[in-house]
């Protein structure tokens, strides 16, 4: 068996209230390349918010790399790309390098100067998803596909073992999402970072990926991607109603 | 002006106080800007207002304050709102910017009630409100040399954490980053610069020697340092000419240094179009 990085154990979740997770039980592996996948309102955010330590769960226990995350000190181990392309501020006056040079600031620590090969380790991040050429670049000339690509070389700069992606692709043209999820296979199996990527787009089932979950408060399957291609759609429907199509 | 800079005190403290904030309170405003927090300057500085009115109040009816200079209770007032602006934020989650009229009316009101109930100085309220070049005093240059040592050791040490702040909260956030801790630093450094920035430009306008070098620096600039560069640049610049103009016209220094910035400001407006439209023309010119 394969190691844990994320174990949730009967995890609940409530704002006032409002009951947002019911009895989550999910666990991650390395290397897993998982696809969670939900509508809006289906509690994907709060599951995020919940692993990045930015919120508590009620009840139920939520282990990372086999620590409790309330004991957890690695936070540098998990890299974090949210929908930026909706709140980028772009006005912001910074460099593409400034940019992923600042995703090292966790694992350098408070009171300590990043380290000398930093822009070494900007310019492989960068390399690694195909934006080196635009190190000098102001990020706000971008476009949300680049940003996007940007924002995952300041998540890989600090080398992280596991990588969540918040709709990575909302404000990305359509040719260029296939060429998007191309490059975080590309990343899982060459780099072997463990990958979440949260969507409430059925079709981003793909080849790709080798995990998926479906959320609609409560974990509805969670499984290899081969058994989720054999649910039928009157199951899906049954889980999110008919918003929700699957396609192969 | 360099003669009489070395012959009289009041000129060079005027003058090294000016050069100090035309650094630091540009230093800071980039981050101001940025995060989009200038009005939350503005009111500070008004609530250092309310910190000043008290102290002259209090040094004509209390023997005990009649020597105090009016800066330490301008500092304590000023760092009081900025946690005081915290808390209020905390409290309207989906309303932060309610923080700021009720913080700034807060310090206007205050002010208001110290000025009623004393009379009699009023050109020494004029000098804080709009800056003045005589009214330096040494112990004045001292108070803004140990803050300028405070934000620069606070900017040493905390440069990355606020620039992933700034840029990105929720990543910040995400990371596992002091974010609280390091905003509610920033705000009480922000306090100390606008107390120490007063006596040159004044209550009034120290909030516009935070923004005016960044807006301008924010045309040209290319990346984050350079525009913190560019607004240091500007800062001095507006500090060096406004000072200079206020000895010799006999004005008040925070007019003309806030004078001088708008004047920078349009000329790096008027500059960048210039460029742009040539940039544009040539580029026309090289398709045909």
């Amino acid at each position: 068996m394969k190691k844990p990085l994320i174990e949730m154990k009967n995890v609940s979740f409530q704002y006032e209230y409002t009951q947002v997770l019911k009895n989550i039980s999910l666990r991650v592996e390395e290397g897993d390349f998982l696809a969670l996948l939900g509508q809006n309102g289906s509690g994907k955010s709060t599951l995020l918010k919940l692993i990045l330590g930015l919120l508590k769960p009620m009840t139920g226990e939520i282990e990372l790399f086999g620590e409790n995350a309330n004991q957890f000190k690695h936070r540098e181990w998990i890299g974090y790309v949210s929908q930026k392309s909706n709140a980028f501020n772009s006005g912001f006056p910074a460099t593409v390098q400034e940019v992923v040079k600042s995703g090292l600031a966790k694992k350098t620590g408070l009171f300590k100067s990043l380290p000398k090969n930093a822009d070494e380790l900007v310019y492989h991040a960068l390399a690694d998803v195909g934006m080196e050429s635009f190190a000098k670049r102001n990020i706000g000339q971008l476009s949300g596909g680049q940003q996007q690509r940007v924002f995952i070389a300041r998540a890989l700069v600090a080398q992280p073992k596991l990588l969540i992606l918040d709709e990575p692709t909302v404000g990305i043209d359509h040719e260029n999402v296939q060429a998007f999820y191309d490059m975080l296979a590309h990343l899982n199996v060459q780099h072997q970072i463990t990958m979440i990527l949260v969507t409430h787009d059925v079709d981003i089932v793909s080849d790709r990926i080798s995990h998926v979950a479906c959320l609609n408060q409560t974990i509805h399957f969670h499984g290899y991607k081969n058994d989720f291609d054999t649910i039928s759609q009157e199951k899906i429907d049954a889980w999110y109603g008919h918003s929700v199509r699957k396609i192969h | 002006m360099i003669e009489a800079i070395l012959n009289y005190e009041f000129l060079q403290n005027a003058f090294f106080s000016g050069l100090i904030i035309g650094i630091i309170a540009p230093l800071l405003g980039v981050f101001i800007v940025v995060r989009r927090l200038s009005l939350i300057a503005d009111a500070l500085s008004h609530v250092t207002l309310a910190g000043i009115a008290g102290s002259l109040y209090l040094s004509q009816s209390v023997a005990a304050f009649a020597l105090l200079n009016p800066i330490y209770l301008g500092i304590v007032a000023s760092v009081s709102g900025s946690i005081l602006i915290e808390r209020l934020r905390r409290v309207y989650k989906h309303y932060e910017e309610l923080a700021i009229p009720i913080i700034m009316s807060g310090g206007i009101g205050i002010s208001a009630i110290f000025i009623s109930l004393a009379s009699g100085f009023s050109t020494d309220l004029m000098s804080y409100l709009f800056g003045s070049v005589s009214a330096v005093s040494r112990q004045d240059l001292y108070v803004v040399l140990a803050i300028a040592i405070i934000v620069v050791l606070f900017l040493r040490l905390f440069f990355k954490e606020l620039f992933v702040l700034s840029f990105d909260e929720e990543y910040a956030k995400a990371s596992g980053l002091p974010a609280k801790w390091v905003h509610l630093l920033f705000m009480v450094v922000v306090a100390l610069v606008i107390a120490a920035s007063m006596r040159i430009v004044g209550i009034l306008l120290v909030s516009s020697l935070m923004t005016l070098p960044v807006a301008a620096a924010m045309r040209i600039a290319r990346g984050f340092k350079e525009a913190i560069i560019y607004s240091i640049i500007f800062g001095e610049l507006a500090v060096i000419i406004g000072l200079v103009s206020a000895f010799y016209l006999n004005l008040a220094p925070g007019g003309t240094i806030v004078v001088t910035s708008i004047f920078i400001l349009l000329i790096v407006i008027m500059l960048k179009k210039l460029t742009l439209k040539m940039a544009t023309k040539s580029k026309g010119e090289e398709v045909l």
